[in-house]
């Protein structure tokens, strides 16, 4: 019998977007059926245009910095953008793939993304703007797969 | 040891060690060996991972000047 391996993705940032793609692709690997559900801001994680995907130091007081940054300058204007780009950088150089990379290794791995449709309604997104090969569903959708699996994790 | 197929993970971080190890087994015939070179040292209990859960067999490891070399035996 297959083992099977549910996910909510409920985060919209760089580093919480890598959770989800990683443990997808490497249990697609492994042979488990995958099914991910993106809700709230995690369904950025499914848009075509990742750049909106970015880090901030701000909220993440235990994230390495080159130099300590105190929080009045974290603030400023660019800081959130200037980070991310360091962070981008950092994970190139470390040889860790970029979240489009991984994305496409789970589809091509048939990995399932399943989008929240309420969230849709919610922050009136696009649907034109998500990448193909997606399905809309509800907390139903969701329990359906994620009732028999064998890992389920919530991020 | 004789292999019908290299795998350069050089430079790659986790997971993509493991993901295109599954991508190169995927076309070869089984009981063939794919060799794998990586310079990641989470690799090591990864690869052993892998093979636990899906069959493969990891035939031979080792590690020479920060290089870990694997043999994989396609199920």
């Amino acid at each position: 019998m297959t083992k099977k391996m549910a996910i909510i993705a409920t985060k919209g940032t760089l580093d919480m977007a890598y959770p989800p793609f990683i443990l997808g692709s490497t249990a697609a690997a492994l042979g488990y059926d995958v099914q991910i559900f993106f809700t709230f801001y995690g369904l950025q994680l499914l848009k075509k245009d990742l750049s909106d995907v970015k880090i901030s130091p701000l909220a993440n007081p235990a994230m390495p910095m080159p130099v300590p940054m105190p929080v009045l300058v974290q603030v400023l204007p660019g800081m959130e953008s200037m980070a991310t780009m360091m962070m981008k950088d950092k994970l190139k150089k470390k040889g860790v793939a970029s979240l489009e990379e991984l994305r496409n290794l789970c589809q091509e791995a048939d990995v399932k993304f399943v989008a929240c449709q309420m969230t849709v309604d919610l922050f009136e997104f696009d649907k034109k703007d998500f990448i193909d090969g997606i399905e809309f569903g509800g907390a139903a959708t969701f329990m359906e797969f994620a009732g028999d699996t064998d890992i389920c994790l919530f991020v | 040891m004789n292999f019908q197929k290299e795998l350069d993970a050089r430079g790659l971080n986790c997971p993509l060690p493991i993901l295109k190890t599954k991508k190169s087994l995927a076309d070869m015939a089984s009981g063939e060996v794919l060799k794998v070179v990586s310079t990641d040292c989470g690799s090591v209990k990864d690869m052993q991972a892998f093979a636990k859960q899906t069959g493969n067999e990891l035939l031979e490891q080792s590690e020479a000047n920060g290089e870990y070399t694997f043999f994989m035996k396609k199920k």
